[in-house]
């Protein structure tokens, strides 16, 4: 029982990782590397609403969700758009502006236990004869319904189907006055966005450090790797193999047995299947 | 847009110079021989004098900036091949991990490590990454991102290989003097071994499977057991930079699969300019240093690198080492358009 709902529970924390980089990657092929490095500036960025201006937590929650996805455009906008095509560049700077952002947060001092935002619900109850807290039922609940919203978002709505415009075939897309430019900076910005989110959501569980930058990062990479890097339906049932893999493993095993499993999740697939498990190139040759 | 702009156009032209004693093969003069001479000897020169004039101090980082020449070339060497690695720390972390247990289990001497670390560690590496060489570009990079930071996880979770105190009292060089002369000759070495295959007809295909691989595949090439072939040897290079540093440090631990033996070469190259390996040399000579004057800043550094190498893409995309070879092989005029 225990195994289940916080299986459940892990998955979906995976899921929310994942979410954002899976989805810029889908729209504008950019692989965000800068995706912990933005989760953690949004916990950081909410904390500071809070305790610097002093406004309400639900508030500041929100305001930075828009700060935030902002600095996704603009991440997009200054620095994305100039060297777009070449994808080395590409690559490398996204990983080393998450990088830059992760290191000058350390160096303010964000580790340790003075950083960490509240819970929104205090206390916990017992289902069957496992005590849960209401925090992690709540990001269950939310990762749950924000998965949905973002179903209908991009099958019914203007901008979520130019996003799939784009995504399926650029130069279609731009024939229909699709801008592919605008698109990639409102993916990224979407893209951080949700990353402020899932920071909002699971940083409570615990402590605001810079170190988490790169477990996020790992783990947002090696889900949607697994699931098939196109696939939103494949990341998540990847965060749900690797998210109960990894309880169950620290239920039976040790939980210092649990990194284990997404290495050998990324190894067996690759082994197997290497677009992943809902991957849409069958011939891996495609995979430019 | 002003007038002069439209009338005018930037012309590039070869030197003369270089004309005559680059491709024709045609020395006319000693300046001609100069001419050639000179970019290519003063800079062995002056990695060779280096050590004699700057103080202890800087002959540390002269060997910090050779390993990470090293690394450096082994990313460009990948890449040439359209391999982009973001974890050459996987190739240094394998070959300190392996030359540091034979020395702290059994015993072996350095010059026994060394060499095992090398060709173990290369086949070590080459067989985790074989699946993955199917794999292009982005996808690659992702892999390699993500190996040597679940790596060092591992080593911390399963206590193996002294989990996360690591392994203390290797063996040592004990003497400078030889720890920097023989890290700047394995530098030059590899960088004059690498210059020679990437011109050769091996290069040849390394360089056309990173611009079109189906076309190779059409020409009947196996580019598989190439890609696998190149990783052997660019893991090879990692690996010996790798035991080298965990006989320099006297230690090994997980930190050996830091993000920074991922970030430094990477950084270098970018800097140096891509595909000539001399520009990683160059970007690794620039990047270290620098790195070693920026300490002052602490836990910034990082940061700051992060900010030269950005800036350094976006605004001179090709790099240092091809920007001065044109300036120095090219002559630019206006002419009437």
């Amino acid at each position: 029982m225990s195994v289940l709902i916080y299986g459940t529970i892990q998955s979906v924390i995976l899921m929310l990782y994942a979410y954002g980089f899976s989805l810029v990657y889908g729209i504008s092929g950019i692989a965000n590397f800068a995706h912990g490095g933005l989760y953690i500036l949004g916990g950081f960025v909410t904390w500071s609403f809070m305790n610097y201006l002093g406004i309400p937590y639900f508030l500041s929650a929100v305001f930075s969700v828009a700060v935030m996805g902002l600095l996704g455009f603009v991440l997009y906008w200054g620095l994305l758009l100039r060297i777009r095509g070449i994808n080395l560049s590409e690559l490398v700077v996204t990983f080393v502006a998450g990088i830059a952002i992760l290191e000058v947060l350390a160096w303010k001092g964000l580790y340790g236990f003075y950083y960490n935002l509240p819970v929104f619900v205090k206390g916990g109850i017992t289902i069957g004869d496992v005590a849960v807290d209401y925090q992690r039922l709540f990001v269950l609940a939310s990762g749950v319904v924000l998965a949905g919203l973002m179903w209908l978002f991009i099958h019914y709505t203007n901008m979520g189907l130019s996003f799939r415009g784009i995504a399926q075939d650029e130069r279609t897309a731009l024939s229909l006055g699709i801008e592919s430019d605008w698109m990639g900076a409102l993916s990224l910005a979407l893209g951080s966005a949700l990353a402020t989110m899932a920071a909002i959501l699971i940083l409570p569980l615990g402590v605001l450090e810079a170190n988490i930058g790169y477990e996020v990062v790992i783990y947002a990479v090696t889900v949607s790797i697994v699931g098939g890097l196109e696939s939103t339906s494949g990341m998540i049932v990847a965060s749900f193999i690797i998210g109960f893999g990894q309880i169950v493993v620290a239920r039976y095993v040790g939980s210092s047995w649990m990194v284990i499993v997404p290495l050998a999740a990324i190894v067996l697939i690759l082994a197997i299947r290497p677009s992943g498990l809902f991957g849409k190139y069958k011939e891996i040759e495609e995979r430019i | 847009m002003n007038k002069g702009e439209a009338k005018y156009r930037r012309e590039r032209l070869d030197r003369g110079i270089k004309a005559r004693s680059d491709t024709i093969y045609a020395i006319a003069s000693r300046g001609d021989m100069l001419y050639l001479l000179l970019p290519r000897v003063l800079p062995i020169f002056v990695a060779f004098v280096l050590p004699l004039v700057v103080g202890e101090y800087w002959i540390k980082v002269i060997v910090y900036a050779a390993i990470y020449g090293l690394l450096a070339l082994s990313w460009d060497f990948l890449a040439s091949c359209g391999l982009f690695s973001l974890g050459l720390a996987m190739f240094f972390g394998v070959g300190a991990y392996i030359a540091g247990a034979l020395n702290y289990y059994f015993h072996w001497p350095v010059v026994v490590t060394m060499p095992v670390a090398t060709l173990a560690g290369a086949i070590l590496c080459t067989a985790l990454l074989s699946p993955v060489v199917r794999l292009k570009g982005v996808y690659f990079a992702m892999i390699t991102l993500i190996v040597p930071l679940l790596l060092s996880r591992l080593v911390v979770a399963t206590k193996m290989v002294g989990g996360s105190h690591g392994l203390t009292n290797l063996t040592g060089f004990g003497n400078e003097w030889f720890s920097v002369y023989f890290t700047v000759l394995s530098l030059l070495v590899c960088l004059f071994i690498f210059r020679r295959i990437i011109r050769d007809d091996y290069g040849l295909v390394m360089s056309a499977i990173r611009d079109d691989d189906r076309a190779v595949m059409s020409a009947a090439i196996n580019i598989f057991w190439r890609k696998i072939q190149v990783l052997f040897i660019a893991s090879a290079v990692g690996c010996f930079a790798g035991a080298f540093m965990c006989h320099n440090y006297q230690f090994v631990g997980p930190s050996v699969f830091a993000l920074d033996y991922s970030l430094i070469p990477l950084a270098a190259t970018a800097l140096g300019g891509q595909g000539t390996f001399v520009g990683a040399v160059l970007g690794s000579a620039i990047l270290v240093p620098l790195s070693e004057a920026l300490r002052a800043f602490g836990g910034l550094r990082v940061a700051f690198y992060c900010v030269i190498l950005i800036a350094s893409i976006i605004l001179l995309p090709e790099g240092i080492f091809h920007y001065m070879a044109r300036k120095y092989h090219q002559i630019e005029r206006l002419v009437k358009s």
